[in-house]
């Protein structure tokens, strides 16, 4: 295995395009789990730690500015840093793995895994976070629904690297919430994100470990667009709230595993979707 | 001379871990951290088959890699190819076939473990896979099933007979359970290190519950005498019963001698998972009959325990499940058939509670059911059928020393209750500002606090779906090895000057697991010698055995032995004394040299149980633990939180109080884990999750707050009056978590562990 | 392939060469028999490897020592100064927080780091308020050791002697 370190951005992307089969590494928590557990080897790793701009965040320009989340921003760091600005993805983000693996671990490295399992993918779907993959042809942009190609597989190229994600700030109330057989320390059965936004009137939505790849549930989305009192006062009407909640199940695809059962998936997913709304909805009162 | 002295840290006192200050420093020698320039490194091969023959190794590519010392088959084996506990039917590598998956093939030994570990996947083996037998009931009950073992499937029938059966009840509940494949995932994986020895034998540092046990079954394996196998007690990072067969013992000495170098052979996660037996999963039907009144008339009940591959210890298994079939209740007329098969599964055995667990989860839900038919509280259908001292267990034998069981329940019940769900209070968080936003409540409204809530911070209720529950569960455990065994423990313990001042030596072969045994004996010797300073020696074959840490029998048979030995010291002082009057010890000492003794403490004999009717005093000891369980549910999502337990317990005498709260918050915690998280998931005898991501043990924020009464009412028989305190806690905890999780939610759930699917799905109907 | 790095051990500079698969805590232990951290899991579930890197707790296991050169790894065996156990260690030892030790190494390590996180006003999950000091009650604590699992089950001995730490 060969241990590539570049000093800067610039060299990374370099290696990175002579070296399209190494495996990025940031924190390592997601990357050093296949490797101790022998069950994929990459070829080359490719160390971004050195490269020190990548854990800082900023403001991208423009009329409607985003957060521009550097590649290196530990989970620790998002939440104290941008949890204000991203109370969805900070509330995804405090259930990762351990205070120890927060305090390594990066929601860039999270995308790079594509692990449908991975906490912070629905947040990011429901934002319509934005993905800016580079390489030394140029930089893109990738819409976060277009990013996950499969089971642990992305849209990146070869010779593409994460530098950060793009992801609005939050311009209404967002909830995640997640089952997990423990009260710490655990993988998803499901999760389940929503994020309001009441000025242009719509919900964004993202699912987790209930289809090959994170996704949005897209009719649900469109119904609350269309259904919901956006200028109502008091609560959501619950038949509204259930018929969500059954539009969000019907998008996932779950299977039975060792952490759950599709038809279980299928039910806590209505469940977290119908209350989440309610949630959200109560919030936005202030 | 005095010896009467009560030294500050002697039996009664929460006398410090002597091993206590090197753990929490990092410094204590756990097996493995051992290490010896030029040793090499083990590596097994596992079946990946639960049923095949074996038609071809082929260890060749092996042995061709670079840093390979040695790679050894069943052929290589010296002597016997079998070993285990109570049936030498296990092989040292797999002979022609292969019965389970995991099951060890053949081993490497290679410079570097990771060497080793490719060398382990380079040995090419031809497999012929079979059909696995999987289902224990009907490899049991069915006589076509094939067989796993030529002499049948059956490991141990054992039957109960007690008056007549199923007459004159108002009152009949009947129900079938389950209970899932437990792991003891104990943190610190199965690790030894074998050195070669210059008499041709072996010395191995191994971390295990009964070091004697392991060289009995080892040695004629390794075709060696007795004493060319010594064993030394490595740091030992937790057992449960997991060390008590055999894993790498034999393997890591084979190498060893074979290779003429030291050998260290480390499991890892996922390999511990392969490399130790498991609690058996139970399948159980009782029927119950009692007066409308709630006393019970008679019980019926059949248990079928899946042994898995080999026998490990399940014919003593079976002998609990059967004698305590029952759980403390006074019933006439019983009639139980509990069994062990053989199956594809992987091997069971030994596991905190040991039999009585799985019984005791059926009949606690059977006292539940019958509350509810009769109209009782879950308390009061247990008081109005409780043992107590004199009270005839199914198996005739009376209870020969306090167990008030009555008491206990109502002390239990009188423990306040905790408050109802939390919330955070009012007032104690900010509004709006970057905190509550921060936290995602962007409103006024206040979010409770998701930790005190069913999916914890997952942030799945606030609220919504939960329900309160309290449940109780009662449970009975027999304390040292039962059905005759010739159960005894060995002390060796020397007074002499060191330094001027009189100091005591305790050696003997117990094994500390963590349960603070070497605290105990050192608390013994300065109870009964009067001396401050006292050194309990590493434990080692070179004394004679001590039995095993299990059972909870330590502190009642090595205790027995370390107290019979300071008093044949101390009538040794105090003879020299009355010569010699007006002595101190020290000055004793000094005359006079050293005094040693040594001896051998048995408890009372037992007897085995009835082949037909199940009858015997086959237990020298039983004990006493009662839950109560407190838990909100999540009834849409299935999601349980448990808020409070409470336990009292009976053990007889205190020895050391903060090490025995220890143990029994400890018992509590993996029954909980048995109620709600832990099992080994199976398809066609294949393991589906061995890991700790997917098997989920508890962690902090699972684990609740406890409330403890421990009643000290003496057992004449036993040292010190003490009753046997480890086990008993695992029993009573998983029924009363699973009551409590039935009466909040209303469903009958007859399986643990209980699984958010079987409360959320059941719900939506 | 082979890499030199140097790491400062509980205050030793500890050089070494080693294959750059080898994670911080198959280095510790099998390159430089620092063998406090231990190997529970090998995949970040257990908490059991858990060093101060830099400062900050993190699971050994699961971070390549060659990402590490340079850096300040403290264990459990380098809490000690001058031979008195840390304050959190005598903790443990007062409060019997652990059984068979085996987890402890790793919980100490994680505790510290703990304290030092609330000390510097990091939240947690369910801080109450972010903007001002934390309070360090049983839940917090529950809350932030959530990372290190036990199995002989000592927990309830383990929040007793932090509730004993966080108010000295």
């Amino acid at each position: 295995m060969d241990f590539l370190r570049p000093a800067t951005w610039e060299d990374a992307l370099a290696m990175k395009a002579a070296r399209p089969d190494a495996t990025p590494i940031q924190g390592g928590t997601d990357v050093m789990v296949e490797i101790n557990l022998d069950k994929g080897r990459p070829t080359a790793l490719l160390d971004l730690n050195p490269v020190a701009e990548l854990s800082r965040w900023s403001w991208t320009a423009g009329p409607a500015p985003m957060l521009r989340v550097g590649a290196g921003v530990t989970y620790t760091r998002l939440i104290a840093e941008l949890g204000g600005w991203l109370p969805g993805l900070a509330q995804a983000s405090r259930t990762v793995g351990s205070p120890q693996i927060r305090n390594r671990g990066t929601l860039v490295g999270n995308l790079g895994a594509a692990s449908p399992a991975g906490d912070g993918h629905p947040p990011l779907l429901a934002s319509g976070a934005l993905v800016e993959a580079e390489s030394v042809r140029g930089t893109r942009l990738i819409p976060i629904g277009e990013f996950y190609m499969g089971v642990k597989r992305n849209a990146l190229e070869g010779d593409e690297l994460i530098r950060a994600v793009h992801v609005p700030p939050a311009a209404g109330p967002q909830c995640f919430a997640k089952v997990g057989t423990r009260n710490a320390m655990v993988i998803a059965v499901c999760s389940f994100a929503v994020a309001l936004d009441l000025r242009a009137r719509r919900a964004g939505t993202g699912i987790g470990s209930a289809a090959p790849t994170p996704r949005r549930a897209h009719a649900a989305e469109e119904f609350l667009a269309g259904e919901l009192d956006w200028d109502g006062a008091g609560p959501v009407d619950p038949a509204l709230a259930r018929r969500f909640g059954e539009l969000v199940a019907e998008a996932a695809a779950p299977i039975d595993d060792v952490r759950g059962r599709a038809d279980y998936r299928r039910h806590a997913l209505a469940v977290m979707a119908r209350r989440a709304l309610g949630w959200a909805w109560a919030e936005r009162e202030v | 001379m005095k010896t009467e002295t009560r030294t500050s840290l002697g039996v009664g006192a929460s006398a410090p871990r002597p091993d206590g200050a090197l753990k929490v420093a990092g410094a204590f020698a756990y097996a493995s951290d051992l290490w010896l320039d030029g040793m090499l490194w083990g590596a097994t091969l596992r079946s990946p088959h639960p049923s095949a023959w074996i038609r071809s190794i082929d260890v060749g590519p092996a042995l061709a890699l670079p840093g390979v010392f040695a790679v050894l088959t069943h052929e290589d084996v010296p002597g016997a190819k079998f070993y285990g506990l109570e049936h030498a039917d296990q092989p040292v590598l797999a002979v022609d076939q292969v019965r389970y998956q995991g099951e060890p093939v053949a081993i490497v030994a290679a410079d570097h473990p990771e060497t080793a570990r490719r060398a382990a996947a380079a040995v090419v083996v031809e497999y012929e896979v079979r059909a696995a037998v999987t289902d224990a009931r009907r490899a049991a009950l069915d006589p076509a099933c094939p067989l796993v073992h030529p002499g049948g499937n059956v490991v141990r029938h054992q039957p109960v007979r007690a008056g007549s059966a199923g007459s004159g009840a108002e009152v009949v509940v009947t129900g079938e359970y389950e209970v899932g494949m437990q792991d003891q995932a104990f943190l610190g994986p199965e690790a030894g290190l074998a050195v070669p020895a210059d008499d041709g034998g072996v010395d191995l540092y191994v971390a295990t519950q009964w070091l004697h046990v392991d060289r009995d079954q080892i040695a004629p394996c390794l075709a060696l005498p007795e004493d060319k196998v010594r064993l030394t007690l490595a740091g030992v990072g937790g057992a449960f019963g997991a060390r008590e067969d055999l894993s790498m013992q034999i393997h890591a000495s084979m190498l060893a001698l074979r290779t003429g170098r030291p050998v260290k052979i480390v499991y890892g996660r996922e390999e511990s998972f392969f490399g130790h037996v498991h609690r058996h999963p139970a399948w159980m039907r009782y029927e119950h009959g009692a007066t409308a009144d709630g006393r019970l008339v008679y019980v019926k009940a059949e248990i079928v325990l899946d042994g898995g591959a080999y026998c490990s210890s399940s014919p003593a298994v079976v002998g609990n499940a059967a004698s305590l079939g029952v759980g403390p209740y006074e019933v006439e007329n019983v009639w139980i058939d509990a069994y062990a098969a053989y199956t594809n599964n992987p091997p069971c055995g030994a596991m905190r509670g040991f039999g009585a667990v799985q019984a005791c989860y059926a009949y606690e839900s059977q006292m539940d059911r019958l509350a509810a038919a009769c109209g009782l509280s879950p308390v009061e259908i247990r008081v109005r059928n409780a043992v107590s001292q004199g009270s005839r267990l199914a198996t005739g034998q009376v209870i020969d020393s306090p167990a008030p069981l009555a008491a206990m329940l109502g002390e239990l019940a009188a423990m306040p209750l905790p408050g109802p769900p939390a919330y955070a209070p009012s007032g104690s968080r900010r509004q709006g500002g970057s905190g509550a936003r921060a936290r995602g409540m962007i409103g006024t409204r206040e979010e409770p606090d998701p930790r005190r809530l069913p999916g914890g911070v997952g942030r799945t209720t606030r609220g919504e779906g939960v329900r309160r529950g309290v449940g109780y569960g009662v449970g009975i455990k027999n304390i040292c090895f039962s059905e005759g065994f010739d159960d005894y423990s060995t002390a060796r313990v020397r007074v002499e000057l060191l330094g001027g001042e009189p100091h005591a030596l305790v050696h003997t072969a117990a094994a500390e697991v963590g349960q603070g045994l070497v605290a105990v004996q050192a608390q013994i010797a300065r109870t009964e010698l009067g001396v401050d300073r006292v050194t309990v020696a590493p434990a080692d074959t070179s004394v004679g055995s001590a039995g095993s840490s299990s059972a909870s029998r330590q502190s009642y048979v090595t205790g027995g032995a370390v107290k019979a030995a300071c008093e044949a010291v101390r009538r040794r002082l105090e003879a020299l004394a009355a010569a010699d009057p007006g002595l101190s010890l020290g000055e004793l000492l000094d005359r006079y040299g050293p005094v040693e003794e040594t001896r051998e403490y048995r408890h009372r004999p037992t007897v085995p149980l009835d082949p037909v009717t199940g009858q015997g005093d086959s237990h020298t000891q039983l004990a006493l633990c009662v839950h109560r369980a407190v838990v909100d549910v999540d009834v849409e999502l299935g999601l349980v939180k448990v808020v409070e337990l409470a336990a009292v317990q009976d053990v007889g005498r205190i020895l050391n109080p903060l090490a025995l709260e220890g143990q029994i918050h400890g018992g509590s915690a993996q029954g909980l884990g048995l109620a709600l998280l832990e099992e080994i998931q199976m398809r066609d005898g294949r393991v589906l999750n061995p890991s700790f991501t997917d098997y989920l043990i508890p962690t902090i924020l699972d684990m609740p707050p406890m409330r403890l009464s421990i009643l000290e009412n003496p057992d004449p028989n036993a040292p010190y009056g003490l009753r046997g305190a480890g086990e008993p806690p695992t029993l009573s905890s998983t029924p009363a978590v699973a009551a409590a999780v039935r009466a909040a939610t209303g469903l009958a759930l007859p399986r643990v562990p209980i699984r958010p699917e079987d409360i959320a799905l059941a719900h939506t109907g | 392939m082979d890499a030199r790095i140097t790491l400062r051990v509980d205050g030793r500079v500890r050089p070494l060469a080693l294959d750059t698969r080898t994670t911080l805590l198959d280095a510790l232990r099998d390159h430089l028999s620092v063998t406090s951290p231990k190997k529970g899991c090998d995949h970040g579930q257990c908490g059991a490897c858990t060093v101060l890197l830099d400062g900050r707790r993190v699971v050994s296991c699961l971070i390549l020592a060659v990402t590490c050169d340079g850096a300040e790894v403290t264990t459990a065996q380098g809490l000690a100064q001058e031979g008195e156990p840390h304050p959190v260690q005598r903790a443990f030892l007062e409060k019997d927080a652990f059984q068979c030790g085996f987890c402890t190494p790793g919980q100490v390590c994680s505790a510290v780091g703990m304290l030092e996180e609330v000390k510097a006003g990091h939240p947690s999950e369910v801080t109450d308020d972010l903007t001002g000091p934390v309070t360090l009650d049983d839940e917090e604590i529950r809350e932030r050791l959530s990372g290190n699992l036990c199995r002989c089950g000592a927990y309830v001995n383990i929040v007793a002697a932090l509730r004993e730490e966080a108010e000295s």
